[in-house]
């Protein structure tokens, strides 16, 4: 038993000290950076659970249209990654498909897909961060939740984006399966909202610019962009995301993101 | 007795349904238009030669209501064929209503529940019947009626199925393609129990996520799903006979989810009154994401299936004792998926038997046209010298198939 405490002491001392060690080595930009991430994060806490409708529309080159229709419901983890439950319904013959994901800040996200046809629950590798999510332009790993542990920051300064005076942060993945380099992000100074995204790929050129626009507070609280516009500038295809039916701390439970509420998921 | 009280279940839970005003509705479904070619002239007397084209309609009817923690489901099927009788032919494949809590789900009706982890061989999945004539690979099922309950622990999800009446498995007709030489009797159906078809089977299957580990154990008793086949004189044509005997069965599932590769293992153990036998599928998969700079995905596909019965061997077969065509078999796939707005994905398949000569190949590839069309193109290669295989019965029948569905 002394002994257990005095290794978990030692423990305890190693990492605080290897954490304040990092955190020295930090440059003030590096510092400031994860500030404002950290900052921005905390502004949304409390959001305990939510649910929202979303409409996917795509374009190609020509301007061909195609439309997925996804029903997306989370639940808020405290000091862990969130549950999300991802019900499709459009195009019709995914409809019923369901995708169970529990995140995780660094380790690997636990996923499964539930495949209507077959009544099928599948167990998936979620190292398939940079592949295309339904065709679209946005990956998965656009879509899953910010966490501040997946990225090392450093500030560039101030610059206004959609007209909103911003912190101009620049963000590199920790994951070495993420398709990016890195993501230069502007968050508004007034409410620390993500207004703009650009992400880089492996080779460092710019891929994809992200635009939030018509964001909306709820209960006083919690900002949401009804939309989301990512342009591939190396395709020339874009993705527009529309949001509606927000709902929060609709009383979901951990019993809603389980493998049988993924079966009967609509 | 079992069949009325189970009727009277429904019925009772569908009136419930009805009394309910804020239940919502939702009609969807598919219809596929489907033709195949064989490439080779029948091997045996009064099979047609050529194309069979069919239509088949499946809707799904859905009502839920209190939050979608009450619903029913009804999805009915039918098959119109131009050249197989028997594959001609409908089914209620679900037709349940589904009762959810925090911490236990009730389910009750005609379902289709899947078990298990690989992809070539589905050997624990036990619970529905084997819809024979929709398609050789086995993935298509009748719908059974169950009794369901299911409770979620923190230690896994623990579910107790009552089965009651029993499905026979469909065969292909007379003029039917991908059959053996001696057509399957749909009549005169055998059973070792008194009961029957209504023998009251029973199943209770555990399932747990730990960590990177997805694994399931089940026990199940009652009537085996799968047919034994004795030629026997019906008037004066030979006709292969079902008969379907009791059986334990014990399986175990286990999938390792680690980074790009999935560990997957299936093994069951079977005891019947005549013998007694294990048999095992297990393989990996492994993916490449984004190869060539592109949005294409890349994965292989290995398995490897044992069983302890050996061969089926025709010469010295015995009542009861039917050998196994997956008896030491390895299967190597690769699968395709393009990622496109789409949904392209192609599927490629081989397998090989490794005590003697019979290969198969199959081939399914699919794209979404605008947004309620999919086409599909599956290509279907058997071969075989050896006569003690079932490859060998169907070494004629090599065949493509291309199907539009039309989805609403």
């Amino acid at each position: 038993m002394l002994n257990k405490k005095l290794v978990f002491a030692t423990l305890s001392s190693l990492i605080l000290g290897f954490t304040s060690l990092t955190a020295n080595a930090m440059t003030a930009e590096e510092q400031k950076g994860l500030e404002i991430s950290l900052e921005s994060k905390k502004k949304d806490e409390g959001w305990a659970d939510s649910s929202a409708d979303m409409l996917m529309i795509l374009k190609n080159k020509q301007g061909q249209e195609s439309i997925r229709e996804i029903k997306m419901k989370s639940l808020e983890i405290m000091n862990d990654g969130d549950k999300s439950l991802t019900i499709f319904n459009k195009p019709r013959d995914v409809k019923g498909t369901a995708f169970l994901s529990f995140s995780h800040p660094v380790e690997a996200d636990e996923q499964w897909l539930f495949l209507p046809a077959l009544k099928r629950v599948k167990r998936i590798s979620s190292r398939n961060k940079s592949g295309p999510f339904m065709g679209s332009e946005f990956a998965f790993e656009d879509l899953s939740s910010f966490e501040v542990e997946k990225y090392t920051y450093k500030y560039l300064g101030d610059e206004a984006a959609n007209g909103e005076m911003s912190f101009k942060v620049e963000q590199y993945p920790v994951d070495e399966n993420s398709g990016y380099t890195r993501r230069i992000v502007w968050i508004d100074q007034s409410e620390y909202r993500v207004q703009k995204i650009e992400f880089y790929d492996r080779k460092n050129t710019l891929l994809k610019t992200l635009t939030f626009s018509d964001y909306k507070q709820y209960l006083d609280k919690h900002w949401r962009a009804d939309v989301q516009h990512m342009v591939n500038h190396q395709s020339g295809k874009s993705t527009e995301l529309k949001w509606s039916n927000y709902q929060f701390k609709t009383g979901l439970k951990d019993s809603d993101f389980n493998r049988n509420s993924l079966k009967r998921a609509r | 007795m079992k069949s009325t009280w189970f009727t009277s279940v429904l019925a009772s839970s569908v009136l419930t349904a009805s009394t309910v005003t804020a239940a919502e509705f939702e009609l969807s479904g598919k219809v596929s238009v489907e033709h195949r070619h064989f490439f080779k002239d029948a091997q045996f007397a009064g099979q047609f030669d050529g194309g069979q084209s069919s239509v088949a309609l499946e809707p799904e009817l859905y009502w839920s209501w209190n939050d979608g923690f009450d619903s029913i489901i009804f999805t009915p099927f039918y098959r119109v064929d131009s050249q197989d009788d028997n594959r001609q032919h409908g089914d209620i494949r679900e037709l349940a209503y589904i009762h959810a809590e925090d911490d236990w789900e009730l389910r009750v009706g005609i379902r289709k529940e899947f078990w298990g982890v690989t992809e070539f061989q589905h050997l624990v999945d036990v619970i529905n019947q084997t819809d024979n004539v929709e398609d050789f690979d086995g993935e298509d099922k009748l719908g059974q009626q169950m009794i369901n309950l299911s409770l979620v622990q923190d230690w896994g999800i623990v579910d107790f199925f009552i089965l009651p009446g029993f499905r026979e498995r469909t065969f292909a007709s007379e003029q039917g393609r991908l059959r053996g030489p001696i057509v399957v009797d749909k009549d005169n159906v055998t059973y070792e129990s008194s009961a029957k078809q209504q023998h009251l089977d029973v199943a209770l299957r555990w399932a747990h996520s730990i960590g990177d580990f997805d694994l399931g154990s089940y026990w199940f008793h009652g009537t085996n799903r799968e047919p034994i086949l004795t030629p026997s004189h019906n008037g004066e044509s030979l006709v292969l006979q079902q008969y379907y005997n009791q059986m334990d069965q014990l399986g175990l599932d286990v999938q390792a989810t680690l980074g790009d590769w999935l560990w997957k293992f299936e093994t069951i153990y079977r005891k019947t009154s005549t013998e007694s036998f294990v048999a095992t599928q297990a393989g990996f998969e492994y993916s490449f994401i984004g190869i060539f700079d592109s949005n294409l995905d890349l994965g292989l596909l290995t398995e490897y299936a044992w069983d302890s019965r050996g061969v089926v061997d025709f010469n010295t077969v015995e009542f009861g004792h039917s050998g196994s065509v997956f008896q030491n078999d390895l299967f190597l796939g690769t699968r395709l998926a393009f990622n496109d707005m789409q949904s392209t994905e192609v599927l490629m398949g081989l397998g090989t038997d490794l005590d003697h000569s019979a290969n198969s190949f199959l081939m399914e590839a699919s794209r979404r046209f605008g947004d309620n069309f999919k086409a599909s193109l599956d290509i279907r290669l058997l071969q075989s010298s050896d006569s003690i295989d079932t490859a060998f019965m169907l070494r004629d029948d090599d065949h493509a198939q291309f199907s539009v569905e039309w989805y609403f």
